[in-house]
């Protein structure tokens, strides 16, 4: 044990054991027209995951997509026996997940990556900011929150009304922000502009979504200082750590987002901020 | 059960089923899904004498059943190998094979020498044929001149199995190859990856960081499998065939092509397990053909 907790605090990887499982989708919505919730099971119990990290999903019938697809874990209904992912369906790939009927099997890797640090002592106040599907992973993280007795506040942005998901979802953990950039719902602008960031000051800032907007939260917290940590979604291959393909820029040279990610402290990142 | 044992010079593989380099990690990553014991052989990441953080990102691009990818070498040096990852792998009941590169003919001898000295590691396999490196990788293997250069300063200081793996990004395989084997190398693995390209037609701009990259998967298999035809034709030493092998099929055919064992690369991204799988398969196959062994078959073309 003590090798193991060596590595991780060296490498900030998590060792959870990995599976490949057949996971038998149990329903397919549509909740807006380019979002599709898919949610799956499995005949055993599903194995342990936490928030922030994802699944690498195989995609069958489509000749254009040949490598899986990683996919943040939206939610876990452990009652249920469920895996939810939120999928945006934008390429060939994606939009054949949205073809999928309750019934089919949907191969999957997980759990993959680290998790976001989820608060050492209650209460603590947390910001979970969510951009468009970016959203997906902030769900399960301020479940998970709620679940430890803290009440975390959510930040979410779209570009118009039909962009922001599942607000009822969210509303059961948590106080619930949004702003849309055409003012069709909330506050009108970026989540950045949110007049919320102007009233309060928070221990520690989560955030999923476009990389502008994550760099402008990252940009909101180093002037606030306040911590702050971002989850990233480079192109992966293998999601496993081997191929060196999704890598990121960090203060110890170039390091894989699918093993030592997705979820970095913005500290650790060479962003321009 | 066929006997599924092969011999690549001096080194014994309990079954011809190993993986490539570059797409297995050093083997530990894939421990949660596949008893590593169960493979011929792990050929870890791409070694060189000094630490290299290889290219930028964006470092790959999905293709039409393919890959293109130029990571370039990025890895922490043989040193660091030799400190902190040997430990980890060497009880690894297989053959770990270190994949080596460099820029100069005494860097990679330098760098092999290093390997020898590890109890645990008894093969190298001399990468003179990564496409994404200025400097060496694949100048060396694109020239006889070159590869022979390599493999020669090599040779004088790495005494166990010596596989060189091969670029196709040539005229005729054939004369490296004959090359190589003139140096001593003890085996051939090929085919490295297929120089390539892809452009993002909205941005007008090339997908990878450094515009071209090696071509892996399924769309490259029959290259390959044409070159280990030609290669086995033209050489003594036995041959080691990659390329888009996905399937025990795949490898039944680079076996009957002249592949004496065989690596799996890109599939392992698709399907961590398939190793085994592949493995598995090749029996299943040789027992359902009246084959005793796997030597039954190869080179039969």
């Amino acid at each position: 044990m003590r090798f193991f907790s060596y590595f991780r605090a060296k490498f900030h990887v998590i060792m959870m054991k990995k599976y490949v499982l057949d996971l038998l989708v149990r329903a397919v919505e549509h909740v807006s027209t380019k979002h599709v919730l898919l949610r799956l099971t499995h005949p055993e119990p599903l194995p342990d995951m936490q928030p922030g990290q994802f699944v690498e999903v195989r995609i069958d019938g489509s000749p254009s997509t040949f490598l899986r697809r990683p996919i943040s874990i939206h939610f876990v209904d452990r009652e249920n026996n469920e895996l939810w992912l939120l999928v945006a369906m934008i390429g060939d790939g994606t939009r054949r997940l949205g073809l999928l009927k309750p019934g089919d099997v949907l191969n999957c890797i997980l759990p993959l990556g680290n998790t976001f640090t989820l608060p050492q002592a209650i209460p603590a106040k947390y910001l979970l900011v969510g951009g468009g599907v970016g959203m997906a992973p902030m769900l399960f993280l301020g479940a998970e929150m709620h679940r430890m007795g803290c009440q975390p506040t959510f930040l979410l942005g779209g570009r118009t009304k039909g962009d922001l998901l599942e607000l009822e979802l969210f509303n059961r953990y948590g106080r619930v922000f949004v702003t849309t950039e055409d003012g069709t719902m909330g506050e009108k602008g970026f989540v950045t502009n949110h007049s919320l960031l102007q009233q309060e000051r928070f221990d520690r800032i989560c955030s999923c979504g476009p990389k502008p907007m994550m760099m402008a939260v990252a940009r909101y917290a180093r002037q606030t200082a306040t911590a702050c940590e971002v989850s990233l979604e480079n192109l992966m291959a293998c999601g496993l750590g081997a191929c060196l393909c999704c890598v990121e820029k960090t203060t110890e040279g170039n390091v894989c987002v699918c093993k030592e990610g997705p979820v970095f402290d913005i500290n650790r990142l060479l962003w321009q901020i | 059960m066929a006997d599924l044992s092969v011999k690549i010079g001096a080194l014994a593989l309990k079954n011809p089923v190993m993986t490539a380099s570059g797409t297995f990690g050093y083997g530990i990553e894939f421990q949660d899904f596949i008893p590593l014991d169960g493979l011929g052989g792990i050929i870890v990441k791409g070694t060189t004498l000094h630490p290299r953080e290889g290219n930028d990102y964006p470092r790959m691009a999905e293709t039409a059943q393919g890959m293109l990818n130029c990571v370039g070498l990025q890895n922490k040096g043989v040193d660091y190998f030799c400190e902190h990852i040997y430990p980890l792998i060497r009880d690894i009941d297989t053959n770990m094979i270190v994949n080596v590169s460099g820029s100069s003919p005494e860097d990679y001898a330098e760098c092999a020498a290093r390997i020898d000295a590890l109890e645990h590691i008894p093969a190298i396999e001399l990468n003179i044929s990564c496409p994404n490196v200025k400097d060496g990788g694949m100048a060396f293997g694109v020239t006889c001149a070159g590869a022979s250069s390599v493999v020669k300063a090599v040779r004088r200081r790495y005494h166990k199995t010596l596989i060189v793996k091969l670029s196709p990004n040539v005229t005729d395989i054939t004369e490296i190859a004959r090359a190589v084997e003139a140096e001593g190398a003890d085996s051939v693995s090929l085919i490295n990856t297929l120089m390539g390209m892809a452009i993002d037609v909205e941005r007008r701009k090339p997908l990878l960081s450094i515009n071209t990259g090696g071509l892996s998967g399924p769309c490259v298999k029959p290259v390959a499998l044409r070159m280990v035809w030609q290669v086995a034709h033209a050489v003594k030493i036995p041959v080691v065939g990659l390329g888009g092998i996905t399937t025990a099929r795949d490898a039944i055919e680079f076996f009957m092509a002249g592949a004496t064992a065989i690596e799996i690369g890109t599939a392992n991204f698709l399907d961590p397990a398939v190793t085994i799988k592949v493995r598995d398969g090749i029996n299943e196959w040789l027992d359902s053909h009246g084959c005793r062994c796997v030597q039954d078959i190869v080179g039969c073309i």
